[in-house]
């Protein structure tokens, strides 16, 4: 490993422990009671004693955010190629995509919750409200930016529309359709947080926002703190496991994941 | 090879002309014949419709009036095209590059392999087959522009520019190479290209061309046997035609300054 990938490692690690250290120290010298802020230790404490509780409600969120950010990859991706088969498709329906972006989850949520009997499917559709629109967005960018010199090409071996699609479109689109895949990562997470917290449901099936609602009205702090490092950490690992995706995908031809040393040859 | 006179005609284009849709006319009404195995190399400036003349013969772009007619055995696949820049596939390597017009034909993948195979080895790129275009040179990469033009077997070549972002040692390289598997496989070449140089090397006919709007100004025959060796560079033919050329190509530009 070089110096390079040192310092990107170590740098942020430095700060982390520096926060955790004045956070600790600051709560210490103070005597802060634990109901306003608990220490880092506490919450670390917390965090394993109530494992079990919280493991179980990191799962459903996990379960509500994969649900969502499968389902907004899949219509997202099928509702670009239509948009870009059809001038007269993407007339009639973008700015229908557009206001349910731009409508705050919110204030849909409820209605949502109002009308979808179960309440698990109910976060999946709000979650995938919020995370479906940079799919659709980047992806159908993706596909017209096809170079003009390569359809020529096409055009000039007889290609079928299909096969411009799949061989053209599709592989120019993917960039695109990654870097849209991270902003709707993030989205889904906060999209299942908040259409839970509007929810409010309990149960066997709550996660992790319920955990925190509970916690606060308990005044349980350090279980809120805990709750929330949790949904911190998904959201880090699923953007990690998004990123280590696309590199996978593009590293050989996209300059984005390119590596930086040279490779050209003569 | 070299064509005679009465060879017959691949290319027949009868007062084809193009004018854009917001009233630019690219092409004044062209007549022109280009016959079995010749190779007939378009110079001109900028702006002087050679492009426009290539895709219109290509079928990438429809006349605005006239006829062009290709010989049953010219049109694609038997028609291949090279543009200016290598047009790869960045997310493919070498190899699916040049197998592509192979692909879209719905060509047997063992078939497609073998022709692929051969290609590779006709333009020297076996070695860099799994490489990707972007780890390749400019020069390589119009060699694999040059291979997939080859690999449905084309017997008519259009060439716009192909070696024009290319420096100059490389440029001379790839225009023998290019002269030889010409003559080799008795294909009929429109090339086109800024370079006086580069078309009298090459070619059996050279049209000089004049802009606003395009037009052919002039044609020069260049006799000398195909393929031309580089010695070809030095002999008393190659500055004639190259001052033939040149003169006439000032002509059509004082003409068009009027």
């Amino acid at each position: 490993m070089n110096a390079r990938s040192w310092t990107t490692i170590a740098a942020p690690v430095a700060v982390g422990l520096v926060f955790l250290l004045l956070w600790h120290l600051i709560v210490a010298v103070n005597d802060i009671p634990p109901y306003i802020v608990p220490g880092p230790l506490l919450v670390l404490d917390t965090l394993l004693q109530d494992w079990d509780a919280l493991f179980r409600s990191l799962l459903i969120t996990l379960q509500v955010t994969g649900s969502a950010l499968l389902l907004a990859v899949v219509l997202g991706s099928l509702l670009s190629v239509l948009f870009v088969q059809s001038r007269l498709l993407e007339a009639a329906l973008l700015p229908y995509a557009v206001i349910l972006q731009v409508t705050p989850l919110v204030a849909i949520a409820p209605l949502i919750i109002i009308w979808v009997d179960d309440p698990f499917d109910a976060l999946v559709i709000c979650a995938t409200v919020a995370s479906i629109f940079p799919v659709i967005a980047n992806t159908t960018v993706g596909l017209r930016s096809v170079d003009t010199g390569l359809l020529d090409l096409f055009r000039l071996y007889g290609a079928s529309r299909t096969q411009i699609l799949l061989r053209l479109r599709i592989p120019s689109a993917a960039p695109y359709f990654f870097a849209g895949l991270r902003v709707a990562t993030a989205l889904a997470l906060i999209g299942a947080v908040v259409a839970e917290f509007v929810a409010g449901t309990g149960g066997t099936r709550s996660g992790l926002a319920y955990q925190i609602l509970q916690a606060g009205l308990q005044l349980k702090i350090p279980r809120l703190f805990a709750a929330l490092f949790l949904i911190t950490a998904t959201g880090v690992v699923l953007f990690l496991v998004v990123s280590w995706l696309s590199r996978l995908a593009l590293r050989r031809w996209h300059e984005s994941e390119v590596a930086q040393e040279d490779t050209r040859r003569t | 090879m070299n064509s005679s006179p009465n060879a017959p005609a691949a290319v027949d284009i009868r007062g084809a002309s193009k004018t854009y849709p917001n009233g630019t006319r690219a092409l004044e009404p062209i007549d022109l014949t280009v016959r079995e195995g010749e190779f007939v190399t378009i110079v001109g400036p900028s702006g002087c419709g050679k492009s426009t003349l290539l895709r219109l013969i290509a079928g990438l772009s429809a006349p605005s009036t006239g006829d062009i007619s290709l010989s049953p055995g010219f049109t694609p696949p038997r028609l291949a095209y090279v543009f200016q820049s290598p047009t790869l596939m960045p997310w493919a390597n070498v190899r699916a590059n040049v197998r592509l017009p192979l692909d879209l034909a719905g060509m047997a993948r063992s078939e497609a392999e073998q022709a692929t195979d051969h290609v590779l080895d006709l333009v020297g790129l076996q070695e860099c087959a799994r490489a990707f275009p972007r780890e390749l040179s400019g020069g390589m990469q119009m060699r694999v522009s040059i291979a997939r033009a080859l690999a449905t077997g084309p017997r008519l070549l259009l060439m716009d520019e192909p070696f024009g972002a290319l420096d100059e040692i490389t440029r001379n390289r790839l225009d023998r190479e290019i002269s030889e598997l010409s003559a080799r496989e008795n294909l009929t070449v429109l090339f086109v290209t800024h370079s006086i140089y580069e078309a009298v090397f090459l070619s059996s006919r050279v049209l000089v061309m004049s802009p606003r709007p395009g037009h052919i100004a002039g044609e020069v025959a260049i006799d000398a046997p195909r393929p031309r060796r580089a010695a070809f560079r030095n002999m008393p033919e190659f500055f004639a035609r190259s001052a033939q050329l040149s003169e006439m190509l000032g002509a059509a530009m004082t003409e068009a300054a009027q």
